[in-house]
């Protein structure tokens, strides 16, 4: 239902951070001596949301945790804090020209942190922070930790001790209150038992938890959590997730979380901003982002080219390739050889149908809400974003809880069924991928035999000894795959754009985890890029690749051969 | 396998305390020569305990850890290091206030400085990353910064078994996929024993050659890592929710 | 147990370390040791001969110095650190010291030891009626490092803020109450409030420039404030009458009373035979009193935010301010509240002597104060009385050795190894427990059930 006024609100069009920030981060540059751990950062927090700060390490999320929370005064920016709706454009302007550090109102306040001390943010500006490294006051008792949360209501509840010391009635009736609210907190993190034990002896899920429900006591608008997944496992993953959809959607607090583990970001994040190199590469919804072919390449990874360094696969694939050189007939052999010098032609070639192509929209279904490198289409790309983004949000709300990995998995422009097609990882869920075109002998074995097959959950797809007549097709073109999963492929028997585009849910399994990244054939849309690259159509992905700006993928290729385009459209032999 | 036949590291029975209350409760693993193994559990199972067990604090109360055919069980720490064992403790514990370069050089401190160069040259390969901040404070390094430079220094002594406790905590996808690879050219090309503790189940079976899986103190469960990758039990506890 | 892979290790069995050889050459090589360094300290004795320095060679007890080492040595490694089941273990099992039995027995321990502090000096005229006066004096000395530990307690213990300069906020008490009295005629109770106040004032004074300091800078700059404040009083000849001190300070009265002699006197307004000993039973009441509101008033703090925040403050100090407390205020107030009941402790003690000069405040005696409070077990107040009274009434008892010299002849002087065997008594009890005579920490708030905490789990704070 909150989501519902949200939507409301926010009428479709700009996303709800711009329109109700809790928090926002302007020209945010921290140096330290020479080094620049933040530049030129902004970016805001949306009330009522859960914010991911993702990005590789180093790249100066915690550092951006830190000023927002005081520990570290920022070179320069501002960072404003706002109680109460909306942007209260007015009152921040006003606070910022008077050198206040704060101004509250009865129905809401500016807070302009980097103005102010850390214990104050904390106090007045009603900003929680986890640590990294926890840290819990470990000689302390779990329910003890809570109370010092709460030390500056008792602080004066106590008169500032006097009263306490005289031993006051209203200090005891404060004390059993605030005890009241750790045993809250402690309920609703599983820790009621462990009450009365030392912080320092809870296992390590609980003290992240603790930490938790320690944030919440201080009574926060905005918590922000540094790694809160770090060293869980799975199951406690799923519960962390819980607790913070629990405590955005209940006690209406805001959440700012930096975290490694996509499963918890990609399911419970609104909102996720990208930091490389202490700059933004990417900010927007998280279907959005995690299709965004800069964060895959600074963060998630595409660059598969380490993988031919693994002995095992280079094995596998010498085997194969040495296999098929053997039947292979010369003329293969005489075609890779024109390859190179044919390359740059091809390449010029790409980029003037490139730039013709750049204006119609045909790219950007495929990728969905990817954000357009090109400046011109950033515009309307921003704008089509935020409309799709309370339809997936609602429906992670209400669906995602029960389905973990659904939501990391889903494009946002798919409906139900695909959220339930990729449903974790039973391989009786296989299904064939709804919409798939006409494939080649599916459901025989494949010509392929892989020792270790069974090792690997799912099915092994059918592959075929040798690519079709007219060779392959360059499966680098689809986004994720470089020459060393190419190689990989082609050792499993996938040659073509179609064969993959047939991939069912249990053989997209198993070659995740024989390629040994589960997940990211579906996070990148391996099967759906397949499907258009097989019709014959292009993605925006494709269209760089041929352009020759992905290092990771081979241009040339195409270019070189463009007698392989009419198999490939085909779909078939 | 050939590599399988001789024990580098064989823990027997061994049983550890904290005060009163047990950790360990008779833990038997065999690390053998070139091998990659993990131990995989819970938070709490005793994952890490076993860990400083092997490098004497706290010493075995019970039991026996042996190493290349020497007990160990008794011995001090810096002792036990000196054989060629190298960790990379819970928490990094790395030398906040040393550079990035005296870390590496503290690591290096029983090796023979003709090889630091050499070494250096490895590990800045492995980990790019350090070479840009290799004047930078360890303690001014972001975590996963930390972790990498922990990996680093116990590299730098070249150990003959090196045993990481959670290497890939706080670490980026990316980067985890590049410590999991790395971890496995070492062991492939150098021969290098790997001791593994992980929580990221998926990609640490995967790696290993052999895994554990301990519960409340105990071994529960051992087997290829292939093997453990397909139990359901493993799978249901440690690999649910699509969390790789 | 699914398949544990079971080849046995192929292990060359060299047995358990505690093999006599091991034992035996770590014990050699200490007794080298003790050979090389017992040669010039032991093995050579200097006496003043004509012309000179004359060298004599006391070949027997240096030989005597190395087999007590080797064998001492050969004992350690063969039962404690060489071998698989130190003795320490089974003893320290064995020993009420382990840590609930302690803590069992600190609970009626505690009650015992208010109970006879109350009766003490009636105890003392009635069994002992021919020393009372020397052991109700002792009770009362006993009493001033009570007050005096469990002041710094509060900094040290709680907070974990090291103050190595607490005998600083002492001396201001003692001057404060000595130059009121001196230039403005104060007497003792309306003395005692201000000097308190005073102290406290100087411990705001020390808390700010230390606040931002931590571990060792921390420790030194409090010492320095301590010898800066003894250097003063030293120096400022014309103002505190420098090193011949301040005397005829006066006496407390009881509610105007004076104890003393004759007309007027506290036994003669209640009709009572004057003795002597009469002051120092009040005096004994007086620091006792003192003590116990001192106790008082920290056990409650304790359980206050600024206590808990105390706490908070010594186990991490970043996640103290992320929970919006004021650090530095906290800081203050501990070093302030500290510095306030050794102010008390302060003036007391200047009206208990009648005299003080710089000398009383060395840093000695913020040396033993500090002892008293680590001894005890930071934080824990029946370990601080435990370790006062044996630390100050150990020191004392050790003047009446008379027995040694039985053992050792004539010739030896114990008095001179008191310090001696002091330290050692230190050293092994601080072997025994680490972490103090009463280590665990008592939780301030409690939900179910009240349990102890390790003392592994609690931080020690800065500058430990």
């Amino acid at each position: 239902m909150k989501t519902a006024t949200k939507m409301k609100t926010i009428g479709d069009t700009v996303p709800n951070w711009d329109v109700d920030p809790v928090l926002s981060v302007e020209h945010l540059t921290m140096r330290f001596g020479g080094l620049v751990a933040v530049g030129d950062l902004s970016f805001n927090v949306g009330r009522g949301d859960i914010t991911a700060l993702i990005g590789p390490n180093g790249a100066g999320k915690t550092t951006v945790f830190n000023c927002v929370t005081g520990f570290y005064k920022p070179t320069e920016g501002r960072i404003v804090m706002r109680h109460g709706p909306g942007r209260q454009d007015d009152a921040v302007q006003a606070v910022t020209a008077s050198g206040l550090k704060w101004k509250s109102a009865a129905e809401g306040g500016v807070f302009l942190l980097e103005r102010m001390p850390d214990h104050e943010i904390s106090h007045k500006a009603k900003v929680a922070r986890t640590f990294q490294n926890i840290r819990l006051f470990g000689g302390m008792t779990a329910l003890e930790n809570l109370l010092v949360a709460q030390h500056n209501p008792l602080m004066v509840a106590s008169g500032f001790s006097l009263g306490g010391i005289l031993g006051l009635p209203h200090y005891k009736k404060a004390q059993s209150a605030a005890i009241d609210k750790a045993v809250y907190w402690l309920e609703r993190t599983h820790l009621v038992d462990r009450a009365d034990d030392p912080a320092a002896d809870l296992p390590y899920g609980a003290q992240r938890r603790l930490e938790i429900a320690r944030a919440m006591c201080i009574g926060p608008q905005l918590l922000c959590l540094d790694e809160p997944a770090a060293g869980l496992n799975p199951r406690e993953s799923a519960e962390l997730n819980e607790l913070l959809k629990y405590i955005r959607d209940e006690h209406n607090v805001s959440v700012l979380l930096i975290e490694h583990d996509m499963g918890v970001v990609m399911e419970i994040s609104d909102h996720v901003v990208v930091l490389d190199y202490g700059v933004k590469i990417s900010d927007g919804p998280a279907d959005a982002v995690k299709t965004d072919p800069k964060v895959i390449a600074a963060y998630l990874g595409v660059d598969d080219e380490a993988e031919i360094d693994v002995p095992e696969i280079r094995r596998d694939v010498a085997k194969v390739v040495a296999a098929a050189e053997a039947e292979k007939p010369a003329a293969r052999r005489s075609a890779a050889k024109a390859r190179k010098p044919a390359a740059k032609a091809g390449k010029a070639a790409a980029k003037t149908a490139g730039a013709a192509k750049a204006d119609t929209a045909t790219a950007m279904k495929l990728v969905g809400q990817t954000k357009s490198a090109k400046a011109p289409a950033k515009s309307s790309a921003s704008k089509a974003k935020p409309a799709a983004k309370p339809k997936a949000a609602a429906k992670a709300r209400s669906v995602a809880k029960t389905e973990p990995a659904a939501k990391a998995a889903s494009p946002a422009t798919s409906s139900a069924t695909a959220a339930a097609k990729a449903k974790p990882a039973t391989p009786a869920a296989a299904k064939p991928a709804p919409g798939k075109k006409t494939a080649p002998a599916k459901p025989a074995a494949s010509e392929i035999k892989i020792a270790n097959a069974g090792d690997y959950p799912g099915k092994q797809p059918h592959g075929t000894k040798k690519p079709r007549t007219g060779g392959g097709n360059n499966l680098t073109r689809i986004k994720g795959i470089g020459p060393a999963n190419e190689k990989k492929l082609n050792a499993l028997g996938i040659w073509h754009f179609d064969q993959i585009a047939a991939w069912t849910k249990a053989e997209i399994d198993w070659v995740g985890a024989y390629l040994s990244f589960p997940g990211r054939i579906e996070r990148e849309q391996w099967v759906k890029q397949a499907k258009v690259l097989a019709r014959g159509g292009e993605t925006e992905f494709s269209k760089r690749v041929d352009k020759g700006d992905v290092p990771t993928s081979v241009p040339g290729r195409r270019g070189a051969a463009p007698a392989r385009k009419p198999a490939s459209k085909g779909g078939k032999a | 396998m050939s590599v399988q036949a001789e024990t580098l590291l064989s823990v027997r029975g061994v049983e550890t305390y904290y005060g009163k209350i047990v950790a360990l409760r008779g833990v038997d693993i065999d690390v053998h020569r070139g091998e990659i193994v993990t131990m995989i559990g819970a938070n709490g199972a005793g994952k890490s305990t076993l860990m400083m067990t092997i490098c004497g604090q706290p010493q075995a109360r019970n039991g026996q850890v042996i190493y290349d055919g020497q007990d160990i069980t008794l011995m001090p720490t810096h002792e036990i290091i000196s054989l060629g064992i190298a960790q990379s403790p819970e928490g990094r514990r790395i030398f906040p206030r040393m550079t990035v370069m005296e870390n590496l050089q503290m690591g290096a401190a029983l090796v023979d400085p003709g090889l630091f160069d050499e070494d250096l040259a490895k590990v800045f390969k492995l980990f790019p990353r350090l070479k840009e901040r290799i004047a930078q404070r360890g303690g001014t390094l972001s975590g996963g910064e930390q972790q990498m430079l922990a990996i680093a220094r116990a590299l730098m002594s070249r150990p003959k078994l090196l045993l990481l406790d959670e290497p890939s905590l706080g670490l980026a996808p990316l980067i985890v996929k590049q410590i999991f690879d790395a971890i496995r050219v070492l062991n492939e090309e150098e021969g290098l024993t790997v001791f593994l503790v992980e929580q990221n189940a998926f990609h640490a079976l995967k790696l290993a050659h052999r895994g554990y899986v301990m519960v409340n103190g105990n071994i529960t469960m051992s087997g290829t890592g292939a093997e453990l990758l397909k139990r359901e039990e493993v799978r249901a506890a440690y690999l649910e929710g699509g969390r790789h | 147990m699914a398949a544990s892979d079971t080849n046995k290790p192929v292990v060359a069995q060299r047995g358990d370390p505690n093999s006599m050889y091991e034992s035996v050459k770590d014990a050699a090589m200490a007794a080298l040791l003790a050979g090389v360094l017992g040669f010039f300290f032991i093995g050579i004795r200097t006496d003043i001969a004509p012309g000179g320095l004359d060298l004599k060679m006391r070949w027997g007890a240096w030989i005597v110095a190395i087999l007590v080492v080797f064998a001492g040595r050969l004992l350690l490694n063969l039962f404690v650190y060489k071998t698989r089941t130190p003795v320490t273990r089974s003893l320290s099992s064995g020993l009420p010291g382990s840590e609930n039995t302690l803590a069992q027995v600190g609970k009626w321990l505690k009650w015992g030891l208010l109970a006879f502090a109350v009766v003490l000096p009636f105890f003392f005229t009635i069994f002992f009626p021919s020393r009372d006066r020397q052991f109700i004096d002792l009770a009362i000395l006993i009493m001033t490092y009570i007050m005096l530990g469990w002041g710094l307690n509060i900094v040290v213990g709680l907070a974990g803020l090291l103050d190595l300069g607490y005998v600083a906020f002492y001396a201001v008490g003692a001057y404060s109450f000595a130059l009121m009295a001196q230039y403005f005629d104060f007497g003792f109770w309306l003395a005692l409030p201000l000097a308190g106040l005073l102290a406290a004032c100087w411990g705001l004074i020390l808390g700010f420039p230390v606040l931002r300091l931590r571990g060792d800078y921390l420790a030194i700059v409090t010492l320095a404030f301590g010898e800066i404040i003894r250097v003063v009083l030293l120096n400022w000849y014309e103002f505190t009458n420098g090193p011949d001190g301040i005397s005829g300070i006066p006496k407390p009265t009881f509610f105007g009373l004076e104890l003393k002699r004759g007309e007027g006197g506290f036994a003669d307004f209640f009709g009572i035979a004057y003795d002597p000993i009469q002051r120092f039973i009040f005096l004994y009441y007086i620091i006792f009193i003192l003590a116990l509101i001192t106790n008082f008033v920290t056990m409650r703090l304790r359980r206050l935010p600024i206590g808990r925040a105390w706490e908070a403050l010594r186990e991490d100090e970043i996640a103290c301010r992320s929970l919006g407390i004021n650090t530095r205020n906290t800081k203050l107030t501990a070093f302030a509240i500290g510095a306030m009941f050794g102010g008390f402790a302060g003036s007391f003690f200047a009206t208990r002597q009648g005299f003080i000069s710089p000398e009383s405040f060395t840093f000695l005696e913020s040396a033993i104060i500090l002892a008293i409070v680590v001894l005890g077990g930071l934080g824990s107040q029946i370990g601080v009385v435990i370790a006062a009274v044996v630390m100050i009434g150990g020191i004392e008892m050790l003047r009446n050795l008379g027995f040694l010299q039985q053992v050792f002849g004539s010739g030896f002087d114990p008095a001179q190894y008191r310090m001696l065997i002091f330290g050692l008594a230190m050293v092994l009890i601080m072997v025994w427990k680490p972490r103090g005579l009463i280590s665990t920490r008592e939780p301030s708030a409690v939900l179910k059930e009240r349990k102890r905490i390790g003392a592994d789990m609690v931080a020690q704070g800065e500058g430990h």
